[in-house]
C-alpha cells in the first residue's frame, strides 16, 4: 500500500466498543423506524380507504305508517332521482337488510314484526348534492324521511387515523434524536479511547477538520451499516406479517405496499447523514478540549 | 525563527526559566543539556506550543503562539518537525505509513521515493511495512526521525532523539542534521550526550545551551 494513500481512512484504529455500539443502535433504530414509517403510511392509507368508503355514499332512513310507507318511498326516490349530484338510489331489498340486521339481532328474530324503517342506499356524483337543499326538499315531500351522509361516522374515523399518523411521525422523530444522542456519546467515547492518535496527529500539524473527518467518517459508516442491517431486518419481519382476510381486519394493510416499499431505503443514507452531523458536531466539541 | 520573551514556566515545583529571552535564527544548530528534570522538554514543548508560558511571550516565526488559533497551530507545527523521547506512532499503521503522516494528514503529495529513501537513511528499509509496536527503542527514535524530517521543516526539534542508538547510528542521525541544517533548517536537540555535540561541532557551528538551576545558560552565564 502507498505510504500516503487515503489516509483519512486509515488514522482511526477499527476497533474498540464504540464501533459495535455505534453498528447495533444504528441497526435497532432503523429497525423501530422501519415500523413507525410503516404506522404512518399505514394511518395514511387507513385514513384515505375509510373516507374513500363512506364518501360519495349516504342512506335515506324512511319510518313511516305502513299503509303510506309505499308511497313515501316512491316520493324520496322521486326526489332523489330529480335531485342533482346524486348519481343513484335504490332501495335495499327487505331480504338484505335482514341479512344487514341478522348479525347484530340473530337469526331467529322473527324481523317481519318489527316495524323497521325503509333503507335507500344512495350514490354521489363526485360534486354530490347540496345536503342542506336535499334535507329540506324530504322533510316537505316525506316527513319520515332522514339524509345520512356518514359525516358522523367518517369523521371520527378519520380523525382516529390522523392521530395514529402524527404518533407515528414523533415516533420516527424520536427515534432519529435517540439515534443522534447515542451516535453523539459514541463519538465522544472514540474520541477519548484514541487519545494517543489525536496527539500524534496533533504533533504532526493535522487540523481539527481532517482529525474530526478521520473519526467522522468512520462512525457514518458504521451507522450506515447498522442501518442497512435493521432496515432489512424490519422489512423481512414487515413481509412475514401475514396480511389477514376475513373477519380479521386489526392488521391488513399494516405496511407498505407498491411503491411504498421503497420508502425504507431511504432511513440508512438518512442514519448516515444523522451520524455524520452528530459526531462531527461531537468531535468538533471534543477537540477544543484536547491540546 | 524561534524567540522567548520574558519567558517562565511555573510547575509543581517551582519556576523555571525565570524571564528568559533568547531567539534561535533560521538556520541555527544549538544543543540543549542539563540534568534530567532540568527542563528540557518543557522548553522544547514551549517551542512548539504544547505548552504555553506561564510568563512572558514564545514567538515562532514572528507570531505569538498564545494568540495562535488551533488551526494556525497546525499549521505553525507543519513546518516544524518534533522528535518526543517517548516516539509515539499510530500503531496501527505501518512505519512508512507513520513516516509519511506529515504529508498525507496535511493534504500533501507523499513521494512514495522519498519515504523509502528517508527510511534507507535511517536503517529502516526493512522495517517499512511492520507496525510501531514491533520496533525496538533504537528503531522507534529512527522512525520518528525520519517522521521529523519528511516534510523539510523550518525547524527540528529533537528530545533525546540518539538515546537508545550505538555510536556509529547515533552519526549517521547527526549526520542527517547537519545536512538538514546546511539546507537552511534550524535545530534544536535536547540532549545529555557529550560525544555526540563534539562530533557536530567539529563539522557545523553549533551553540550549547544549559538549563542550569532553573535558569537558561549560555556558555556557562545565565541568560
Amino acid at each position: 500500500m502507498s505510504a500516503g494513500a487515503s489516509i483519512s481512512r486509515l488514522v482511526v484504529p477499527r476497533r474498540g466498543q464504540s464501533v459495535w455500539l455505534i453498528v447495533l443502535s444504528a441497526g435497532a433504530m432503523a429497525f423501530l423506524a422501519v415500523f413507525a414509517l410503516a404506522l404512518a403510511v399505514s394511518a395514511a392509507q387507513l385514513a384515505q380507504t375509510w373516507s374513500a368508503a363512506l364518501s360519495q355514499t349516504a342512506t335515506v332512513r324512511l319510518s313511516a305508517p305502513p299503509e303510506e310507507i309505499d308511497e313515501q318511498t316512491a316520493i324520496v326516490l322521486e326526489v332523489l332521482r330529480t335531485t342533482p349530484g346524486i348519481a343513484s338510489a335504490e332501495q335495499i331489498a327487505p331480504e338484505e337488510q335482514a341479512e344487514l340486521l341478522e348479525a347484530w339481532l340473530g337469526p331467529d328474530l322473527p324481523l317481519d314484526a318489527l316495524p323497521l324503517p325503509r333503507l335507500i342506499e344512495v350514490t354521489e356524483t363526485p360534486e354530490g348534492p347540496d345536503r342542506q337543499g336535499l334535507r329540506l326538499r324530504l322533510s316537505a315531500e316525506a316527513p319520515g324521511a332522514v339524509f345520512d351522509d356518514h359525516t358522523r361516522w367518517r369523521r371520527p374515523l378519520a380523525e382516529a387515523a390522523g392521530r395514529l399518523r402524527a404518533v407515528a411521525l414523533v415516533s420516527l422523530v424520536l427515534i432519529g434524536g435517540v439515534t443522534s444522542a447515542i451516535i453523539a456519546l459514541a463519538a465522544s467515547a472514540a474520541l477519548a479511547s484514541n487519545g494517543q492518535v489525536i496527539r500524534v496527529l496533533r504533533l504532526v500539524g493535522a487540523r481539527d477538520r481532517f482529525i474530526a473527518r478521520a473519526f467522522v467518517r468512520q462512525i457514518s459508516l458504521r451507522a450506515g451499516l447498522g442501518a442497512l442491517v435493521g432496515t432489512a431486518l424490519a422489512l423481512g419481519a414487515l413481509a412475514a406479517i401475514p396480511q389477514a382476510g376475513g373477519d380479521v381486519h386489526l392488521l391488513s394493510g399494516f405496511g407498505f405496499s407498491g411503491a411504498g416499499w421503497a420508502l425504507p431505503a431511504l432511513i440508512p443514507p438518512l442514519a448516515m447523514i444523522l451520524a455524520w452531523l452528530a459526531s462531527m458536531t461531537t468531535a468538533f466539541q471534543v477537540l477544543r478540549g484536547v491540546t | 525563527m524561534i524567540a522567548f520573551e520574558d519567558v517562565s514556566h511555573d510547575y509543581g515545583g517551582g519556576r523555571l526559566f525565570g524571564d528568559v529571552s533568547i531567539k534561535l535564527e533560521q538556520g541555527s544548530f544549538h544543543f540543549l543539556t542539563g540534568p534530567s528534570g532540568a527542563g528540557k522538554s518543557t522548553f522544547l514543548k514551549l517551542c512548539y506550543g504544547e505548552l504555553t508560558p506561564s510568563a512572558g511571550k514564545v514567538l515562532v516565526m514572528n507570531k505569538d503562539l498564545q494568540g495562535l488559533s488551533r488551526n494556525d497551530l497546525a499549521g505553525m507545527r507543519q513546518r516544524i518537525g518534533v522528535v518526543h523521547q517517548d516516539c509515539q506512532f499510530l500503531d496501527h499503521l505501518s512505519v512508512e505509513q507513520n513516516v509519511a503522516l506529515p504529508l498525507s494528514a496535511t493534504g500533501r503529495s507523499v513521494p512514495d521515493s522519498d519515504v523509502a529513501d528517508l527510511l534507507s537513511w535511517v536503517g529502516l528499509a526493512s522495517h517499512a511495512e511492520a507496525l510501531p509496536p514491533t520496533l525496538s527503542g533504537g528503531e522507534r527514535q529512527r522512525a520518528a526521525l525520519a517522521r521529523a524530517v519528511i516534510s523539510a521543516p523550518n525547524m527540528l526539534l529533537a528530545d533525546e532523539p540518539t538515546g537508545n542508538l550505538d555510536w556509529d547510528m547515533s552519526q549517521r542521525l547527526m549526520s542527517l542534521m547537519i545536512e538538514l541544517n546546511r539546507m537552511g533548517t534550524a535545530i534544536l536537540i535536547a540532549t545529555h550526550d557529550l560525544q555526540l555535540i563534539r562530533f557536530a561541532k567539529s563539522q557545523i557551528n553549533a551553540r550549547v545551551l544549559r538549563i542550569a538551576r532553573r535558569k537558561l545558560q549560555v556558555a556557562g552565564a545565565d541568560l
